[in-house]
C-alpha cells in the first residue's frame, strides 16, 4: 500500500483562520483553536500514540511545531521562550516517557518561576489506573513540580482547561502548569466554546496589594539607614522594574548588588552597581552585604547559594522584602518589614516619597573593599600561553558590545559569564539557577531563539552539560536556526572537580570527561564547528561563527584546572570566602592564574 | 525555629475535586510540615469541602503554611484556629474485651466519659466516644485494664465559635501576613 502524496495545501495564517465557535470539533482541534488563541505561534514536542490525534489535527492549524530530540529539550525550549519572550512557553509530549522526560525541565521552569504550559497525552480514560501501555500518572507526578495541573477526560473541558493553564502559568508568580489529556477525549467532538474573559478561579490569588504600613515602614527605614544595600533578583525582570528600580537608585543612591537570575536587572555599567552576590559573588559585595544595616531585597527568595550560613547572614542589617510570592516571607531569613507586592508597582510607589541622603562614608568603604582586590584588567593580563575561560569569555563580551542573549548551561562557565559577561538589559541571560539543570543551554537557547529572532545568541556551556543535550543541535539542523555555542571545554566536570580540589583532597571521583571531537560533532549535523586552543584566536572564531548563517558549534579548549574565585563553601558564612590567588607572588606575577580578583575591568 | 512551637489547628476550605486532598498532603509532605492529623469531609455548600489540619509548627512557619496552602489554586480559604475559640472533636470508637462479669463496670466507667456503648457481642463490647484527644486517651487508658482488642480514631475536626465565614469573605480572603 502506498500513501498518496499529501495535497499542497494554502498555509493556514491566524488571519485566514476561520472563527469556529460553536461548531463540533475534535477535541484535538480544541487543543489548537485553543493555543492559538492563547497567542501561541510556536510550540516544540515530540509525538507518541496517545498525543497522535493532536498532532494530526495540527496541521490545520498556523502554529509551528518544532520536533526536538528529547521531550526534556521540549520543555527547556519552552522556558527559554517564556524566559525570553515573557510569554508563556508551550511543551507537547505523549504519555508514559515522553511526558516523564518533560520532568527535569518542569522542575527547572517551577524554581526558576518561568511559565510555561506542558500537553501531554494521556491513555484513554476507561483505561487510567490499568497500567495500560505507556501509561504513567503524570498528574501525580508533576503535583509537587508544577504551580498546577490538570486531568483532563472530556473533550468539552479541553478549552476551558487550557484557558485556566495559560491563565495560572502567567500571572501572578510565574510557573510550569501540565495539562494531561486523554486519547478519547482527543478524539470526541463537541460544541468548540471559548470565553474571551479572564477566568475566574475562586482561590486563586496573584497579585496582592502592599499594605500602607508597610510601605511608611520601608520608606522610614530607607531614610535611617547609614548602610543601605538593594538587591535585585529575578523578580525586578519578571515585573519589568528595571526602570522602576533605575528611578529609585537614582532617588536613594543606594548600592545594588544583583543576584545571578537578577543579572541585567539593573545595568552592570551603572555606577551603583556592585555586582553579584553569592557563593561566588563578588568578595566586595558580599562583604559590603555583611556589613550594611538595611537590605531592600527586591524579587529575590535569599536561596542558600545566595546567604550562606544563615545563623551569620548579615546580622546587623534591618530588611526589607519586596515580594510577591507571600509564602517566601521570612522563609529562609527574618525580615523587619514584608512588603507583598509587583516590585516595580512597589518600587513605584516607594521612590517619590524617598529623599537623597548622602551617605558617603558607606560609599567610600565600598569603594575601600573593591580596592582590596587587584584590578581585574583582563583585556591586558598576560595569557602566558594559556587559554582561560575568563579570557574567552571576557573577549566574547568585548567582541559582541555586551549586546549578546547569553544562554548558559550550568557548572563553572555559567559562574564566570556571570563574573565577566556584563550585562545592561533585562532578560539578556538565561540561566537555570534554582534547579542548575545541566543540559539546560543548548534547548533553552533554541527557545529564546523564536522568541528574538534578530539578536545575537551565544550558548556559553561546559563540555559536560553540553553533552546531556547535544542531541538537540539535530533540531538547529532541522530547524535551519542560528545560535552560536562556546563551550568551554577544560575536559572536566569542573565545578565538580573544583569541590573535589578545595573539599575532597583533590580525588577526582568521576571528573574527568572524555568528549567527542565537537568540532566533528557539528560537522556531522551539518553545522560548522571551530576550534581554539589560544587567546590569539579568540576574536577571529567568534568573528567567523558570527558570520556564519548557521548554527555554530566553537571548541574553546581552556585551561583544564582552573577554579572559580572567590567562593564562599556551601554553608559558611558569607564573608567567609575563599579567595583568588594573590596577584604577586614574591614580588614576580603569580603563574599559575593571572585571573585576579577586582573591582575594575573596563 | 523557635520555642513558640507548638501545636496548631488550621481550617482549609477546598474546592472538592478530585485530587485536592494530595495536593495538600503532598505540600505538607514537601515541604517538612509535621503534620498529626488531618481530617477531610463535605461541608453544607455543595462542591466545598472542609479540611481540620493538625500540625506542630512555631509562629512563622504557621503563616508560612497558610501562604503555601493559599497557593494552591483550589484552595479557598485557610484559617488559622489555634488562638480562636473553637470546638475541637475527635471520634473514637473502641472495641473492649467484655465479659458478663465486668460488663455493667465497663458501661458506668462509659458514663463517666460520656461515652456510648454502640455493640455488645458475647464477649466485647464497642464503644464510641468523641471528644478532644486527652478525654480518648482517658477513656483508653482506663479500658485497657480489660483488654482492647481493636480501636480506631478520628483526626480532630474543629468549628470556631460564633459566625461562619461568608462567601464572599471568603473569596477575598487573605494570608494573615498580608491580611
Ligand atoms: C543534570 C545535572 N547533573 C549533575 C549536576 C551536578 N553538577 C553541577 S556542575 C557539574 C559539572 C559541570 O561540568 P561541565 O558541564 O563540563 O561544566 P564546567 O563546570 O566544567 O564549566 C555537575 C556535574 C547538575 N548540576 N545537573
Amino acid at each position: 500500500m502506498t500513501a498518496s502524496p499529501p495535497e499542497p495545501q494554502a498555509p493556514i495564517t491566524r488571519e485566514s483562520m476561520p472563527d469556529r465557535r460553536g461548531e463540533s470539533l475534535t477535541g484535538s482541534q480544541i487543543i489548537w483553536e485553543s493555543l492559538v488563541r492563547e497567542g501561541v505561534t510556536v510550540c516544540f514536542g515530540y509525538p507518541g500514540g496517545a498525543i497522535m490525534p493532536a498532532y494530526d489535527a495540527m496541521l490545520q492549524y498556523p502554529v509551528h511545531h518544532v520536533l526536538v530530540r528529547h521531550e526534556q529539550g521540549a520543555a527547556h525550549m519552552a522556558d527559554g521562550y517564556a524566559r525570553v519572550s515573557g510569554e508563556v512557553g508551550v511543551a507537547v509530549a505523549t504519555s508514559g516517557p515522553g511526558a516523564t522526560n518533560l520532568v527535569t525541565g518542569i522542575a527547572t521552569a517551577m524554581l526558576d518561576s518561568s511559565p510555561i504550559v506542558c500537553i501531554t497525552g494521556q491513555v484513554p480514560a476507561h483505561l487510567l489506573g490499568s497500567d495500560a501501555f505507556q501509561e504513567t500518572d503524570i498528574t501525580g507526578v508533576t503535583l509537587p513540580i508544577t504551580k498546577h495541573n490538570y486531568l483532563v477526560t472530556r473533550a468539552a473541558d479541553i478549552a476551558p482547561t487550557i484557558r485556566e493553564a495559560f491563565y495560572i502559568a502567567r500571572s501572578g508568580r510565574p510557573g510550569p502548569v501540565l495539562v494531561d489529556i486523554t486519547k478519547n477525549a482527543l478524539q470526541e467532538s463537541c460544541e468548540f466554546v471559548w470565553a474571551d474573559e479572564e477566568p475566574t478561579l475562586p482561590g486563586y490569588r496573584p497579585t496582592y496589594t502592599p499594605l500602607p504600613a508597610h510601605i511608611a515602614e520601608a520608606i522610614a527605614l530607607v531614610h535611617k539607614a547609614k548602610r543601605p544595600i538593594l538587591f535585585c533578583g529575578q523578580g525586578v525582570i519578571k515585573s519589568g522594574a528595571s526602570d522602576a528600580l533605575k528611578a529609585f537608585v537614582e532617588a536613594t543612591d543606594i548600592p545594588v548588588a544583583c543576584t545571578l537570575l537578577g543579572l541585567g536587572g539593573f545595568p552592570a555599567s551603572h555606577p551603583r552597581n556592585l555586582g553579584m552576590m553569592g557563593m561566588h559573588g563578588e568578595a566586595w559585595v558580599n562583604t559590603a552585604i555583611q556589613e550594611a544595616d538595611l537590605i531592600i531585597a527586591a524579587g529575590m527568595r535569599f536561596d542558600d547559594r545566595v546567604t550562606g550560613n544563615l545563623k551569620t547572614y548579615a546580622t546587623g542589617a534591618r530588611k526589607i522584602h519586596i515580594e510577591l510570592d507571600p509564602s517566601e516571607i521570612n522563609k529562609n531569613v527574618k525580615v523587619d518589614v514584608p512588603i507583598i507586592g509587583d516590585v516595580r508597582e512597589v518600587l513605584g510607589e516607594l521612590t517619590p516619597h524617598l529623599q537623597k541622603v548622602e551617605r558617603p562614608n558607606w560609599l567610600a568603604r565600598i569603594s575601600e573593599l573593591k580596592g582590596d582586590s587587584a584590578v581585574r584588567d583582563i583585556k591586558h593580563l598576560p595569557d602566558l600561553g594559556k587559554l582561560y575561560a575568563a579570557h574567552v569569555i571576557h573577549d566574547l563580551w568585548r567582541l559582541t558590545d555586551g549586546k549578546a542573549l547569553v544562554v548558559t548551561d550550568v557548572g563553572q562557565h555559567q559562574m564566570w559569564e556571570a563574573q565577566y559577561y556584563h550585562h545592561e538589559q533585562p532578560s539578556t541571560l538565561v540561566t537555570s539557577g534554582g534547579l542548575g539543570t545541566m543540559g539546560f543551554g543548548l534547548p533553552a537557547a533554541i527557545g529564546a531563539r523564536f522568541a528574538r529572532p534578530d539578536d545575537n545568541i551565544w550558548v556559553i556551556a561546559g563540555d559536560g552539560g553540553f553533552q546531556m543535550t547535544a542531541c538537540e543541535l539535530s533540531t538547529c539542523a532541522q530547524e535551519k536556526l542560528k545560535v552560536n555555542i562556546a563551550i568551554i571545554n577544560n575536559g572536566y566536570l569542573g565545578m565538580v572537580r573544583q569541590w573535589q580540589q578545595f573539599f575532597y583532597g583533590g580525588r577526582y571521583a568521576a571528573t574527568p570527561i572524555v568528549s567527542p571531537d565537537f568540532v566533528k560533532l557539528a560537522e556531522a549535523h551539518g553545522l560548522k564547528g571551530l576550534r581554539v586552543t589560544s587567546r590569539a584566536d579568540v576574536a577571529a572564531a567568534v568573528r567567523e561563527a558570527e558570520a556564519h548563517p548557521g548554527t555554530v558549534v566553537i571548541d574553546f579548549r581552556v585551561e583544564q584546572e582552573d577554579a572559580v574565585y572567590p567562593m564562599v563553601p556551601a554553608g559558611a558564612d558569607l564573608h567567609d570566602m575563599i579567595k583568588r590567588p594573590a596577584r604577586q607572588v614574591d614580588g614576580k606575577p603569580a603563574v599559575h592564574n593571572p585571573i585576579f580578583e577586582t573591582g575594575e575591568d573596563r | 525555629m523557635s520555642a513558640d512551637v507548638h501545636k496548631r489547628t488550621f481550617v482549609v476550605w477546598v474546592e472538592d475535586q478530585p485530587g485536592v486532598l494530595n495536593r495538600v498532603a503532598s505540600l505538607f509532605r514537601r515541604r517538612a510540615y509535621n503534620i498529626e492529623s488531618l481530617n477531610v469531609g463535605q461541608t453544607h455548600e455543595p462542591g466545598v469541602s472542609r479540611m481540620t489540619v493538625v500540625c506542630h509548627a512555631d509562629s512563622d512557619t504557621a503563616k508560612r503554611i497558610e501562604a503555601n496552602l493559599y497557593k494552591l489554586v483550589n484552595v479557598l480559604e485557610v484559617d488559622d484556629i489555634t488562638h480562636k475559640a473553637s470546638l475541637i472533636r475527635d471520634l473514637a470508637l473502641i472495641k473492649v474485651r467484655a465479659t458478663s462479669d465486668n460488663r455493667e463496670q465497663i458501661v458506668r466507667l462509659c458514663e463517666v466519659f460520656r461515652a456510648r456503648v454502640v455493640d455488645v457481642g458475647p464477649e466485647n463490647l464497642v464503644i464510641e466516644i468523641t471528644g478532644a484527644p486527652g478525654k480518648i486517651k482517658g477513656l483508653v487508658t482506663v479500658l485497657e485494664e480489660y483488654g482492647i482488642e481493636e480501636m480506631v480514631q478520628s483526626g480532630a475536626i474543629a468549628l470556631t465559635r460564633g459566625v461562619e465565614p461568608s462567601m464572599t469573605r471568603r473569596n477575598n480572603s487573605r494570608p494573615t501576613l498580608v491580611a
